[in-house]
């Protein structure tokens, strides 16, 4: 029997919706804000996500009504048949199920404190934009001082001390992934922020090179561009901020 | 680094502990590498320096089973655990707070607290009408909430007027062995932030001279 061409396409609809039922779908703006450390850690999986992004008040009150926010707060990941909120609730939980968590308690109390540091550094860059010019020369002054002599130095040591291509276990973890998301969002700021740290320079450079992140970094991807004006209004109309 | 010695009391684990006084003390410690940012709480334990309070808190509840029995069960624990923080870290800025500033704050946490966290753990044990939030057993989410429920209190002693899950959830955690213990004077728990405290802290690290309350 020949399938029609609406039938065709019906059947290709329902092959592709049942394909996306088992992804995670990540409910935010379009831009990186809290979410882009997930879109990292999925893609460095190899996870393939869906979004939804909040462009209206009303979205956001509908997820609101429909008790999809646990504490009324975005983001929020579908996955696994749960509605995951707070950042590092759902990275923990991704990292953990791919085996990004490092082998054992210790290897994930590493991890945990290096994701602590980077997360740190990534906040003073993350708020960035909401501040006037005069504030953001200050943040600038900030973010340079504490990448290259609080938190970049750390990471430059423990590669130095154990010589290994990765920071936990001798394997990628999730405080590889979000060591390398920070510096590049560094350097966004501070071109040579890396002048002084040539381990560093190396990790990235394999970092980059790891096939699910070089897809990660190519146009077309899910990755989010910084944050701009258009950005900053949506986020306001959807909140309801002045 | 008091959620950690709630956790630490919880768990049945005698901790000791090393008191911060002067600048000098802060200095030795920067310069014998054993703060990895710079900062503190560390906790010394076995045989790491241990930095970052969530990493700390997450090694003491996962060595002493207090983090679920999978990882669905330890996605909802952090997930209570990354609340109870956020509600937590409006109080613990409040010390360092100007008088103006302090008045603002307080209406903010008690607004925060019956408004936005208190209404979704009541519901959780409502819902499933368990002794604990997660899995029925005790874990670090209960331990936390029942810290942040105290410190709510100490700002609003009624606020749990509208909550009567968590009112029973209280009195249910405080019933346990080792947190009656540690709410028992004499305890490692620490008092309520005075000026004292405060002036110690910006001596010591020399931050903090300018908060703002939050947004």
């Amino acid at each position: 029997m020949e399938l029609t061409e609406l039938e065709s396409s019906l059947r290709e609809q329902a092959i592709r919706t049942s394909l996306m039922a088992g992804k995670p779908k990540l409910y935010y703006f379009n831009g990186r804000g809290r979410m882009e450390s997930v879109r990292w850690l999925l893609a460095a999986a190899g996870i393939e996500f869906v979004e939804e992004f909040l462009e209206t008040r009303e979205q956001y009150e509908k997820l609101l009504q429909d008790g999809a926010l646990l504490f009324q707060q975005v983001p929020m990941v579908e996955i696994d048949g749960m509605k995951m909120v707070q950042t590092r609730a759902i990275l923990g939980y991704i990292a953990a199920k791919h085996n990004l968590y490092g082998k054992n308690l210790k290897e994930r109390a590493l991890i945990d404190m290096y994701v602590e540091g980077t997360r740190d550094l990534m906040d003073l860059i993350r708020v960035h934009h909401k501040f006037s010019s005069e504030e953001q020369e200050k943040n600038l002054a900030l973010i340079n001082e504490r990448a290259t002599a609080r938190y970049f130095p750390v990471y430059e040591k423990v590669l130095k001390d154990h010589g290994t291509e990765f920071l936990v276990g001798n394997q990628l973890t999730w405080a590889d992934v979000q060591l390398i998301e920070a510096i590049l969002m560094v350097e966004e700021k501070v071109s040579t922020i890396l002048s002084k740290f040539p381990l560093l320079q190396d990790f990235k450079t394999r970092m980059c090179n790891i096939p699910t992140i070089k897809k990660f970094l190519q146009p077309g991807s899910q990755r989010k561009p910084p944050p701009d004006e258009s950005y900053v209004v949506t986020a306001n109309r959807v909140f309801n901020r002045k | 680094m008091e959620s950690v010695r709630w956790l630490l009391a919880a768990a049945g684990v005698e901790f000791e502990e090393e008191l911060l006084e002067t600048r000098e003390q802060y200095e030795k410690l920067l310069q014998d590498g054993a703060l990895m940012f710079q900062q503190v709480p560390m906790v010394e334990i076995d045989g790491m320096k241990l930095v970052q309070t969530r990493a700390i808190l997450n090694y003491i509840a996962a060595t002493h089973n207090l983090c679920g029995r999978d990882l669905k069960e330890r996605a909802l624990i952090d997930m209570y655990v990354e609340g109870t923080t956020d509600l937590m870290q409006l109080i613990l800025m409040f010390p360092f707070l100007s008088a103006e500033d302090k008045e603002k704050q307080h209406a903010l946490i008690v607004q925060k607290a019956t408004n936005r966290y208190f209404p979704a753990y009541e519901k959780v044990l409502r819902d499933h009408g368990q002794d604990y939030l997660v899995g029925n057993q005790f874990s670090w989410a209960d331990i936390h909430l029942f810290e942040a429920i105290l410190m709510v209190e100490e700002k609003k002693c009624d606020v749990l007027s509208e909550f009567p899950q968590l009112q029973m959830f209280k009195a249910r955690i405080s019933n346990m062995p080792r947190i009656k213990k540690f709410l028992e004077p004499g305890s490692q728990r620490k008092p309520i932030p005075d000026d004292k405290y405060v002036e110690t802290v910006r001596r010591v690290l020399q931050m903090y001279y300018n908060v703002k309350a939050s947004v």
